[in-house]
């Protein structure tokens, strides 16, 4: 096993506000996170996740238990000790103004210059590493607040490793970001876990990219349960369905994605292979039809004919046979078949 | 060759900024000088520059009004207007806002009650701060002023120990300014004419009053003000990206608040105190200098602050005393009349106000 980096004992997180009750968000928890590791926190909305991340990050105050950074309690460190240990990336977009994105990312430096903030050859290394290491070079020498939502979040990461910190906390770090984005961001992260041995943990609502980049999951439900495993486990032992059930959607095990509960249009048959074939199937799952096994008697059947790069559909359903060369056209016919 | 690029680009940028400093410094040296020609006397370059290197002037009242008058106004409105720009800068970076300036903690506030209740309130307790005030000569109205600020300052920096939050501070800095002011409403109120006139000239603002009497406390009051400026230029830094991030980078935020409003105050005060509460130079001039250097980076704009302000106050003053003509204009109206439309330009021009200081 990896070395410890971080530590929560019997941890209980929540606020404790003046005049009010205190609330618990979670209590008795036990966490590790090791170096090397790519962490990601998920559960449904409103369940703590940013409580967790942000007791963690020692930003808020733990209600009962310790957390121990690299062997000491948390709570006995400096700030600037704290600083040189773990950073943080925020889910809120920051607006810095008037810097260049390698000014930014040498804000980083701050916990280890002097009192005139003035860069050692050290530290304008790390900086340039930094920046290089998230592929940001190209963004040096522009403002920071001309840079697009993505580009931002790299030269936020690069400002947190600039700290040089053995664990990285980052709320949400992908929300902003288009698909692409977020697969490139997480991939990144996942990536600088692995070379530079950092411990990195982020919260995320993508499930998906989640289970397929995360080296650990602890997932989080409802009532303050946490699980802790690998994507992989936290599925076949149905943890994953548990946090993540409600009306209209389920999780399905087979494809590791979400569906929408609405197949109610009938079983139908699909002949062909390649790539045809599989967005053929998608499309009739999307349109609510449930896709026949191998041998299965359906109703309905569809024939997808590739010939000379050319795709047609030829849906046979109660001795009617009818072509279509689009996937448009053959769902829009269905759907319309199954309303009358 | 990216990183070849890049490396140049910055060197580009840094040069470009140390000449834009340079050039300050030497537009300030040489408004520094033409301020002690121009007046309702004018007096040859050469003449002034002979008394300032111990000489004596073509004639013997130019010697006299250069050193007893314009030297110490001159040195005076450098400071002050260096002392509000600095402090104006570190108000609109650790309020994040850039409406803020020197006085929204209500040091003005403070000082403006001191002054009037010494010059507005006849019986009472008027009299008894005038008659202490009297002992001190010439310190009369500055010692009132600096006593009101110093009972703000003492309380902002009382309570900035205690809350979390620092727009809980700008809240109360506003509060504790509308109270003050239906004070001194009242007191205006119930006066009689003579009075609330001297207090409106002290509302004015001037650079013109002090002595060199005065400027044995005004000046090592700016000198501190603006080293504590310094030391925190590091914490304003920080601070850029929001308290969290700050917080996170091992910024003690509580001690870096205190420091930084002390600085405020003790430059906002020390220039309320003897020239008056002079607008304007601690808003604008910090845009000024964002816009000229684009950037914000603490580590330009804390000198070029100091450089544009003075030279700024230096202006200004300048053109209040109307050159060749022996009319002096009010100080803060001439500040805004003219300042206002420059801002104005720049901000539309570059529009990067929103950009420089993040909302």
């Amino acid at each position: 096993m990896k070395e410890v980096i971080a530590q929560a004992i019997d941890l209980t997180i929540g606020y404790d506000l003046p005049q009010r009750s205190e609330t618990v968000v979670a209590k008795g928890l036990n966490l590790d996170l090791r170096a090397g590791e790519l962490v990601c926190l998920i559960g449904p909305n409103g369940v703590g996740k940013s409580t967790l991340l942000r007791t963690l990050a020692g930003m808020q105050p733990l209600l009962w238990g310790e957390i121990r950074l690299m062997g000491d309690d948390l709570h006995s460190l400096r700030v600037r000790e704290i600083a040189r240990r773990l950073s943080i990336v925020l889910t809120e977009r920051v607006d810095a103004g008037l810097l260049t994105a390698s000014a930014l990312v040498g804000l980083g430096r701050y916990p280890y210059t002097g009192w005139a903030g003035r860069f050692s050859p050290k530290d304008e290394e790390i900086v340039r590493w930094a920046i290089d290491v998230v592929g940001a070079g190209a963004l040096a020498n522009r403002l920071a607040a001309e840079l697009s939502d993505g580009e931002r979040q790299k030269i936020m990461i690069a400002r947190a490793l600039a700290q040089e910190p053995a664990l990285m906390l980052l709320d949400e770090p992908t929300a902003y970001l288009d698909l692409p984005r977020r697969v490139e961001i997480m991939g990144l992260l996942r990536q600088l876990a692995h070379s530079t041995g950092r411990s990195i943990l982020l919260s995320t609502h993508d499930l998906d990219l989640a289970l397929r980049t995360a080296d650990l999951i602890w997932l989080m439900s409802p009532g303050g349960g946490l699980h802790v495993g690998a994507p992989e486990d936290l599925i076949l032992n149905g943890a994953f369905q548990e946090t993540f059930r409600s009306e209209g959607v389920t999780f399905d095990p087979t494809s590791g994605s979400f569906e929408i509960e609405a197949r109610t249009n009938g079983r139908i048959a699909v002949e062909g292979d390649g790539l045809p074939a599989i967005w053929t199937r998608r499309a009739l799952i999307r349109s609510g039809h449930t896709i026949a096994g191998e041998n299965e008697p359906a109703p309905a059947r569809v024939d997808v004919i590739a010939e000379n790069g050319n795709v047609r559909w030829r849906v046979r359903s109660g001795g009617e046979v009818k072509e279509y060369r689009t996937v448009r056209e053959m769902i829009s016919d269905l759907r319309r078949r199954a309303a009358s | 060759m990216a990183d070849l690029q890049a490396a140049e680009s910055i060197n580009r940028t840094i040069n470009r900024q140390r000449w834009i400093l340079t050039g300050l410094a030497a537009a300030l040296i040489a408004v520094f000088v033409l301020s002690l020609a121009l007046g309702s006397v004018r007096i040859p370059l050469g003449d002034v520059l002979r008394v300032l290197a111990g000489g004596e002037a073509g004639k013997d009242s130019w010697t006299s009004i250069v050193l007893k008058f314009r030297l110490p106004k001159a040195l005076t409105a450098l400071l002050a207007g260096a002392a509000l720009a600095v402090s104006g800068l570190q108000m609109q970076t650790l309020f994040r806002n850039p409406l803020a300036g020197p006085y929204v903690l209500g040091i003005s506030s403070g000082a403006s009650l001191g002054v009037a209740l010494v010059v507005l309130a006849g019986g009472g307790v008027g009299s008894v701060l005038l008659a202490g005030v009297s002992l001190l000569g010439d310190f009369g109205l500055a010692f009132a002023a600096t006593l009101g600020a110093g009972l703000v300052m003492g309380v902002v920096l009382f309570v900035a120990r205690w809350v979390d939050n620092s727009v809980t501070l700008l809240v109360l800095g506003l509060m504790f300014g509308y109270a003050v002011s239906a004070v001194v409403s009242l007191l205006l109120y119930f006066s009689i004419p003579e009075r609330i006139h001297a207090y409106i000239n002290w509302t004015f603002g001037s650079f013109s009053g002090v002595t060199w009497n005065q400027l044995k406390v005004f000046v090592p009051a700016v000198i501190i003000g603006l080293g504590i400026g310094f030391v925190v230029t590091k914490a304003l830094n920080a601070l850029l990206l929001g308290e969290t991030y700050a917080r996170s980078m091992g910024l003690n935020i509580r001690r870096a608040r205190v420091w930084i409003i002390a600085s405020t105050s003790i430059l906002a005060g020390a220039v309320t105190a003897f020239c008056g509460p002079i607008g304007f130079i601690g808003i604008a001039v910090p845009h000024l200098c964002r816009s000229l250097l684009n950037s914000s980076d603490h580590r330009v704009l804390v000198p070029a602050c100091g450089v544009m302000g003075g030279l700024v106050a230096l202006i200004t003053d300048l053109i209040a005393q109307v050159p060749g003509s022996t009319t002096v204009l009010p100080l803060s109206p001439v500040t805004a009349l003219i300042g206002a439309p420059v801002v104005i330009w720049v901000i539309l021009r570059q529009r990067n106000l929103r950009a420089g200081m993040s909302v």
